[in-house]
């Protein structure tokens, strides 16, 4: 038990993992954010904002850079103003000293030398030669001081009389200061009265009083028109002391010595010297009025920079005046093209990346937008899913609750005395509300598994009877159509195994039920292999078809004899896999030739492990599916193309079920198609492999199902020139327990019945078309053949059988007289259904039992049984108990879930349960599930005392079966959930009860009497 | 009234009970469950039903009749009741209205409901009667020393 529980697990694992996986498909992770969204409004306003910040930044930029150059701009000018000044205050200082050195060589060689060593001549010379140390003077002259009284003598002495600067005879003064000593230059004042122009006599005042040299304002000089002041300095008579007063000093002045200063020519020299003389313009003033400066250099209204000015200060030694100059640059100041240059670049990058930002902010917000759009879209289209989903669930039962009645009432009037056009109505519309219940339950499906609803069971089932049950459903409709359909289950596969058998079983019926319906001719194939054989003869048969094929030409020539197919019915397959060549290798590995009782199920046993993949074909010579539509194929409500529905019905949504379920089972599912040749449908699916002691238990079962074990060693030769076909007989006769022998041909078969060989078959089983293909060679052989053992030993005389799809009257008058047995085998084959026929010609008196007299069989099997029955209904409690004690059985009651569970308080001495499913309180679902708990406790317990083992018993497992009048899959679906192990329906039905009994009392009939 | 007479009665008119649609097959089946070692199951069986029926009607009627409110649940479980006990005795007309009146129930219609339990209750008197009817005639033809012919019964 604790391994089943292991292996439940497991395969429950294997499910869960798909459910996860749809799980995850459905659900996408959601994750938190942080979002712009909040701040989208204040998007532009940032932006406006950013765009201001960058300006105003740019500005400041430019202020600084701009004031930084003005700076260097002012100290520029600043520098080349006062070097301008200097070097103009130097240059006349030294041309001053100039003078001061001639006045002092005057006075020492004109006045302390008697006679005066210097005359006109000597003074012209020497100031000429030393002209170049006095480049600001354009001339020097010596003008003595000559009082009034001595104007006679003086005038005489010289021989001219002195003048006034407008060249007249001056007239009378207190004093004059006539030239009478001059420079070449300046020639033209020889003899002119110095004190006779205003300017100069102020000067010669100034100078004498002062005794140092003195300079008049700006004036026009004489010959050059030029601006220019004139220098005077005293001479003296007398060596004065230092200290000498004013008084003294003009008493012992004898001249006066002057130079006229051209200044503007001087400046202009000065400037011409310097670098950047064109940058700037000087003007110089004498300020000594300082309300009206005088100009003494450059253009007053001279353009220019106003905006910035120097002045700087010169000293021209002269207490008396005072001068400056004043510079300024002669073009504006130019742009700042550096500052402007960076503003505008980082003006634009700023608001270049603003408004990157800001596009990125709206990028960003748009597309969040767009997402929650989108999320919200698809949330939508999520909770339509569901709503569909739901709605689907809800309208699907709301229909299925009325269907009931609706089926319910049919049957009814079906059981009322009905005309035959009556009964017909009532028999389509009963078969068209099945055929909608089972649309409803597709549907319901669908959605529970879309929903995740779906669980699978974990259950022990027969595999085969499974098949064989999904075989006859369709039994009847392959034999109208006349197309074969057969099954096959490899002997590997466990009689046993665990798995969902309803939902296999739902998969299988909708491949085989598609390949019926599209299916006109040939054959259905339906093929159960072990995933890992099938690979292993996959691929082996590549290497070994080589090899082998010398040795099987001889026999696949008398087998085929023909260009035919070699698959089941001779017709074309869409799968190579399916055709003989490859078939052989599977069957060829579990012993072709069957010797024995052997028990095939065993072989594979030894691979380990819990788990086994089964592989499962439908192989059909349909019109298959046109390539155009074959990648829809699983899609639901897809059909090939609209067509189709109309031709075959259906809805299409079988196959994406199928898929579905498939995969929940952990397989996979594809098809191979060929239009017009037919399609294979493959899938594969993971389940449970059963334990062995379970397998003991159930094996019984099975047995008792369907399958008598009286044909145990019977031999029977099969006649079938398809190998393929043969093989399938042969698998249902083998398990029935048969000795098998198969012959390729009549004429094979009767060598093999040929007197003289120890054992004779007990039965030869003909293919319908194997004979009369064959009839006309082989007709006269077969009777004499049986003439002749017909005298030998006429008790052993083999039974003839004929295997047909279908058959009409006449062949099988023509059978008849070749000595077969009236009855025909139809196909397609089951087990039981074979074992049935062969009861009917064995003449076994096993009728009685299976027949009609179910009810004396029914009694020896309830006979003595210990039955509870639980209904709430006290009619329906004495009814059930009234049928049950009529088979012998031991009744007790209860009237609803609660007492029937303390009667079933373990250990208890019932057998089996018949559970009402609608009770009040506790319904015979919770109940069951109750049940079952205990069971499940009281089983382990047993287990941790190890008690199982010594008393040979499984632990307690009581049948419940349910009892309901409810005819709908679903409530059949839960009683297998709620762990119940059938159901019969209310009212009870012998045939009903018969069936649902002998599963379980078959293996102890015993026991109880 | 002979014997065979009355057996021939009663054979005809347990035909008629299943022509005429009260009863179906599944009294047939009671009374073959009915033999020696239980010489009156049916009976037995169909005085529960009459019980029961009776019961369950009565509360059905206490609680379509309340004022306020109807209460379809308990409906719905007493009809579901009576549906079970009629469908195991084969009164097919009782069962059949008891279907009717589920759907009324589902639909929470009281008006239909009503008019169910009326038809209910009609039908359950007929075949009340016609199965008294049915056992007076079977005792009758017991006290006359005969047996009921439920073998001549034989289309079913």
């Amino acid at each position: 038990m604790g391994a089943s529980a292991q292996l439940q697990q497991q395969l429950s694992h294997i499910h869960n993992q798909h459910l996860l996986k749809v799980y995850e498909k459905q659900i996408g992770p959601k994750r938190a954010f942080f979002s712009v969204q909040a701040y989208r409004h204040w998007l532009s306003k940032a932006f406006v904002a950013w765009v201001l910040g960058t300006c105003c930044i740019a500005l400041w930029i430019y202020n600084y850079m701009d004031e930084d150059s003005k700076l260097r701009r002012k100290e520029l000018l600043e520098s080349m103003c006062d070097q301008r000044a200097r070097m103009l205050q130097d240059q006349f200082i030294v041309s001053v000293n100039h003078v001061h050195a001639l006045a002092i060589l005057v006075s020492s060689f004109h006045y302390f030398k008697n006679p005066s060593a210097i005359d006109q001549a000597t003074f012209a010379e020497y100031t000429a030669r030393t002209a170049f140390e006095r480049p600001l003077l354009s001339g020097v002259a010596y003008a003595e001081r000559v009082p009034n009284s001595e104007r006679e003598e003086f005038e005489r002495k010289h021989g001219w009389t002195i003048k006034t600067m407008q060249r007249e005879a001056s007239p009378i003064r207190d004093e004059y200061a006539p030239v009478i000593l001059s420079q070449e230059t300046v020639s033209y004042i020889q003899s002119i009265d110095m004190m006779s122009g205003e300017e100069d006599r102020d000067n010669i005042l100034r100078a004498r009083s002062t005794g140092t040299a003195v300079i008049t304002g700006p004036f026009r000089l004489l010959g050059s028109h030029h601006l220019g002041v004139v220098l005077t300095f005293p001479v003296y008579k007398s060596k004065l002391p230092p200290s000498s007063t004013e008084q003294q000093r003009i008493e012992a002045t004898a001249g006066y010595l002057g130079g006229a200063f051209d200044v503007e020519s001087l400046v202009e020299n000065l400037l011409g010297q310097l670098a950047g003389n064109q940058a700037i313009l000087v003007n110089v003033y004498d300020v000594t009025n300082s309300s009206d400066p005088l100009i003494m250099y450059g253009h007053e209204d001279q353009a220019g920079d106003m905006s910035l000015v120097l002045e700087s200060k010169l000293d021209f030694r002269d207490p008396f005046r005072r001068h400056k100059m004043v510079c300024r640059y002669h073009d504006d100041a130019p742009w700042n093209s550096s500052a402007i240059v960076t503003t505008i670049l980082f003006s634009m990058t700023g608001i270049l990346v603003g408004y990157i930002l800001y596009g990125a902010g709206n990028h960003i917000v748009r597309i969040e937008d767009e997402r929650n759009e989108m999320e919200e879209l698809k949330s939508r289209a999520e909770a339509a899913d569901v709503a569909k989903s739901q709605f689907l669930a809800t309208v699907s039962h709301e229909i299925r609750t009325p269907m009931n009645g609706v089926l319910g009432m049919l049957a009814l009037l079906l059981d009322t005395d009905l005309s035959s056009t009556q009964r017909d109505y009532a028999q389509t519309a009963q078969a068209c509300g099945k055929a909608l219940i089972t649309l409803i339950n597709e549907v319901l499906d669908r959605a529970k598994i879309e929903a995740g609803k779906l669980d699978l069971e974990t259950v022990p089932f027969d595999l085969r009877s499974v098949v064989d049950d999904v075989l006859s459903l369709f039994s009847e409709k392959s034999r109208n159509k006349g197309i074969e359909l057969a099954v096959f289950v490899s002997d590997n596969v466990p009689e046993l195994v665990v798995g969902d058998p309803g939902r296999f079983r739902q998969v299988i019926t909708n491949l085989v039920g598609n390949s019926v319906k599209f299916t006109e001719r040939g054959h259905i194939f339906l093929r159960v292999h072990l995933e890992e054989h099938a690979k292993a003869v996959t691929d082996s048969k590549a290497n070994i078809s080589s090899t082998l094929n010398d040795e099987e030409s001889d026999e696949s020539m008398l087998l085929s004899g023909s260009q035919q197919s070699t698959t089941l019915s001779g017709s074309e397959a869409a799968d190579e896999w399916d055709s003989w060549d490859t078939f052989k290798y599977f069957v060829a590995e579990e012993g072709f030739t069957m010797n024995g009782s052997s028990n095939g199920g065993t072989s594979y046993e030894e691979a380990t492990g819990n788990v086994i993949t089964l592989r499962v074909c439908v192989e059909d010579t349909g019109i298959g599916i046109p390539l155009t539509a074959q990648d829809r194929v699983f899609m639901p409500f897809m059909q090939a193309d609209s067509s189709t529905s109309r031709t075959y019905g259906g809805t299409g949504i079988g196959l994406s079920i199928s898929k579905c379920l498939v995969e929940l089972m952990g397989g996979q599912i594809k098809f191979v198609s060929r239009p017009h040749v037919g399609s294979t449908f493959t899938f594969t699916a993971v389940l449970g492999r059963c334990e062995k002691n379970a397998v003991n238990k159930t094996e019984k079962k099975r047995n008792a199902e369907d399958l008598p074990s009286s044909f145990k060693g019977l031999k029977v030769v099969i006649v079938d020139a398809k190998p393929v076909r043969a093989a399938v007989t042969r698998y249902h006769l083998k398990r029935l327990g048969i000795v098998v022998e198969v012959a390729s041909s009549v004429k094979v078969a009767a060598n093999t019945l040929a007197p003289g060989k120890s054992s004779q078959p007990d039965i030869v089983l003909v293919e319908k078309d194997t004979w009369f293909s064959g009839e006309e060679r082989c007709s006269p052989v077969w009777p004499v053949d049986r003439e002749q053992n017909g005298h030998i030993s006429t008790q052993k005389l083999p039974k003839m059988i004929l295997i047909a799809t279908n058959i009409s009257k006449s062949e099988v008058e023509r059978a008849k007289e070749a000595g077969f047995e009236d009855t025909v085998i139809m196909k397609p084959l089951r087990a039981s259904m074979v074992a049935a026929c062969l009861q009917q010609v064995l003449g076994t008196g096993r009728k009685k039992s299976q027949g009609k007299g179910s009810s004396s069989y029914l009694q020896s099997l309830l006979c003595g049984k210990k039955i509870l029955v639980v209904d709430d209904n006290r009619v329906n409690r004495r009814v059930a108990a009234g049928a049950l004690k009529k088979f012998g059985a031991n009744v007790e009651c209860a009237d609803s879930g609660k007492a029937a569970l303390e009667l079933l308080q373990i250990p208890h001495g019932f057998d089996a349960c018949f559970m009402d499913i609608q009770m009040p309180e506790m319904d015979g679902f919770e109940a069951t599930r109750r049940i079952r708990q205990m069971e499940k406790q009281a089983n382990e317990q047993l287990e941790a005392e190890g008690s199982i083992a010594e008393e040979g018993k499984d632990g307690w497992h009581l049948p419940v079966l349910a009892m309901t009048a409810d005819v709908i899959h679903a409530t059949y679906d839960e009683c297998v959930k709620s762990g119940m192990d059938g159901y019969v329906s209310k009212p009870f039905e012998e045939q009903n009860l018969y069936q649902a009994v002998a599963k379980f009392f078959q293996d102890k009939p015993i026991s109880g009497s | 009234m002979d014997v065979i007479q009355m057996q021939r009665t009663w054979v005809e008119y347990t035909k008629s009970l299943y022509r005429e649609g009260f009863l179906d097959s599944q009294f047939a089946q009671l009374q073959l469950l009915q033999d020696e070692s239980n010489p009156d199951f049916v009976v037995e069986v169909v005085s529960l039903f009459f019980e029961d029926s009776e019961r369950l009607l009565n509360d059905l009627t206490k609680v379509i009749d309340q004022q306020q409110g109807v209460d379809f649940k308990k409906v719905d479980a007493h009809v579901h009741q009576l549906k079970g006990s009629s469908s195991s005795i084969g009164a097919q007309r009782v069962k059949n209205a008891c279907v009717a009146f589920r759907s009324f129930c589902d639909e929470q219609n009281i008006e239909g409901s009503l008019r169910c339990l009326h038809q209910v209750k009609q039908e359950y008197y007929l075949v009340k009667n016609k199965l008294e009817n049915l056992f007076s005639l079977e005792q009758k033809i017991v006290a006359a020393g005969g047996s009921v012919p439920v073998d001549e019964l034989g289309f079913l």
